[in-house]
């Protein structure tokens, strides 16, 4: 009996949302009294993910998982979970992992809860607390059979460390001919994505048009963030889609997320309220996001976002 | 081509969200109902390929009596029929299989769900019917082109996004991308008074397991006060989100 997470990584390297599964599968591990396997595809450093206390690493390194395919990605954790024996199945919420869950789910016959924020309530029955409503509510779900599978939510849980020896194993699982591939892959390597960002600077309709977002870019770049922005911004073509948060947009777990000109409507803080800490520049004081921040300035951001950069650039010379 | 859009109806989004009795059940009282936002445009592109490409183009939602209106309204945008499977499903497991059963019979080129409904945000309902009728299956999905049977479709992946070739059967779990907001259809009169002839067929919910129950909600505590920094002191800011809040 195991607990098994997939442990993603990015050019051979874990992710972070690994070593979070892996803190939390050790964690939930502790209280089922039993261990915890990683299934990895190509990690350069397998060992390292031990750390957090995974006790075996299973390492795939089949040729035809170099790109991610959602079906044979699938195919391998369900593979692993059977081979480990594995009751508990974690995922994280990467846009890979939310693909792949309903697939592997339906192998696996396994029950499955999305979006989950903390350790098991109960383990029997087993019940976890996950979010509904888009953040405005949690839902408390049991999951019933002898095999569930979870999807973590990014930063519920955060990393701990309790460090234990893992023995690695090459697994090899057998991958089905797929009928779909990928054929183009567009991405910026350079940047911070909002998935991965522990800050997020954030901007709307406040900043008049698209030539204004420089000192957006070079504010997130002082402070190591990833850009986004609310829905007209995007509709209106001055942001990518892709920088859209909110309720129909992406869904924002940061550490730190700095809303600037958002009036802060109820479908842009569904999306965004998981994150820990809120700060809205904003120059009307009644705007209703500064009922769910945690700092607030009444400015104009063509005046706080510039004065802010410099404070921040004199702060983190000072600091680091 | 035959396509089936998946709706779900779901709360408006500018809805209040209570729960009732004893907090076990969301309370509907005074809540509006719509088209799940990521489903209307997966809607609006069906559309495009019943007026470019001479699709048919069905929809279906897995509720009770309730949610009619929304599918008339799916009608009244320019779908050809309707399927309703009554029953009030309890996970998105359950949805699937009710969707399976019907996909199977209709034996459909292209399935169009949304990449997740904004109630109960199960983000499962495409991927597992893609699994279970044996799909091909392209989660956030933000653009589909069909030339000649070369199917070409968009995904979003975190931090930008991926062009995939596939082939029917396929389902796509869709958002916004797939079509722009501006291109989303408000029903006229003519397509309201249309809509009430066309078929609204109710179907029997098959049997099965029930995976997982959600029966116990909670709202999130009440936020404390915020602080707030004047304008001209942002060293304080900087002081507050580093000493404080340890953010930075
Ligand atoms: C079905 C549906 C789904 C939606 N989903 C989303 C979603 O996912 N995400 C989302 O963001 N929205 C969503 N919305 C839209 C949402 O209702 C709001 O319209 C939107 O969030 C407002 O964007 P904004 O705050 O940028 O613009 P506005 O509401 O116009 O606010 C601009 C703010 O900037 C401030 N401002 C102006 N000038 C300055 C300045 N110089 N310096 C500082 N501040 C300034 C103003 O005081 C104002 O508060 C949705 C709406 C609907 C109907």
């Amino acid at each position: 009996m195991s607990i098994l997470i997939y442990a993603e990584t990015q050019n051979g390297s874990f992710s972070k949302s690994a070593f979070e599964l892996a803190s939390y599968a050790r964690a939930l591990a502790n209280e089922m009294d039993t261990s915890v396997t990683a299934v990895a595809v190509k990690p350069t450093d397998p060992k390292a993910i031990e750390l957090y206390g995974v006790n075996k690493v299973l390492q795939v390194n089949n040729p035809s998982l170099t790109t991610f395919n959602a079906k044979s990605y699938a195919e391998v954790i369900s593979q692993a979970a059977q081979a480990s024996n594995s009751s508990v199945v974690l995922l994280s919420t990467s846009a890979d992992s939310k693909f792949l869950a309903p697939l592997l789910a339906i192998k696996l016959k396994a029950s499955y809860a999305s979006n989950v924020v903390a350790l098991p309530m109960s383990l029997d029955p087993f019940v976890v607390k996950r979010t509904v409503f888009t953040n405005k509510a949690y839902g408390m779900t049991e999951l019933s059979g002898d095999r569930r599978l979870i999807s973590l939510s990014k930063n519920a849980f955060g990393l701990v460390e309790q460090a234990v020896s893992a023995e690695v194993e090459v697994f090899e699982p057998s991958i089905s001919e797929s009928t779909q591939s990928v054929t183009g892959v567009d991405k910026a390597s350079d940047k911070v994505t909002i998935a991965d960002a522990e800050v997020v600077v954030s901007a709307g309709r406040g900043l008049k048009g698209p030539e204004n977002w420089g000192m957006i870019e070079t504010l997130a770049e002082v402070l190591g963030a990833a850009t986004a922005c609310s829905k007209p911004v995007s509709d209106m073509g001055w942001r990518s889609h892709g920088e859209h948060v909110g309720q129909t947009g992406k869904p924002v777990a940061a550490n730190l997320y700095i809303a600037i000109g958002i009036s802060g409507a109820i479908q842009h803080l569904a999306g965004i309220n998981s994150s820990k800490v809120k700060v809205v520049i904003n120059t009307d004081p009644e705007a209703p996001f500064f009922k769910a921040a945690d700092y607030g300035v009444v400015g104009d951001a063509f005046e706080v976002v510039p004065a802010l950069i410099e404070k921040l650039k004199v702060f983190k010379s000072q600091n680091s | 081509m035959k396509i089936l859009v998946c709706i779900s109806h779901v709360p408006d989004t500018t809805s209040k969200i209570n729960f009732k009795d004893n907090d076990t059940q969301f309370d509907t009282n005074g809540v509006q109902f719509i088209i799940n936002p990521n489903d209307e445009f997966g809607l609006t592109r069906a559309m495009w390929f019943k007026e470019q490409q001479s699709a048919t183009v069905d929809v279906i939602t897995v509720g009770d009596v309730s949610v009619e209106p929304t599918l008339r309204k799916a009608l009244a945008i320019g779908a050809d029929k309707a399927f309703r499977v009554d029953m009030n499903p309890k996970d998105g497991f359950e949805v699937a299989k009710q969707l399976a059963t019907i996909a199977q019979e209709e034996a459909y080129d292209l399935i169009i769900a949304g990449r997740e409904s904004i109630d109960y945000n199960g983000g499962m309902v495409p991927g597992m019917l893609a699994e279970l009728i044996g799909a091909n299956f392209v989660n956030n999905c933000i653009k589909l082109t069909v030339e000649d049977n070369q199917i070409s479709a968009e995904r979003e992946i975190d931090g930008g996004k991926e062009i995939l070739s596939t082939s029917f059967p396929l389902v796509i779990g869709g958002q916004k991308g797939l079509v722009e907001e501006s291109d989303l259809r408000i029903p006229n009169m003519r397509g309201i008074m249309m809509a009430r002839q066309k078929p609204l067929e109710v179907k029997e919910a098959i049997q099965t397991e029930v995976k997982t129950t959600t029966n116990k909600f909670e709202k999130p505590a009440p936020k404390g006060a915020i602080t707030m920094v004047d304008k001209d002191n942002l060293d304080e800011l900087i002081k507050l989100l580093h000493n404080e809040a340890k953010v930075i």
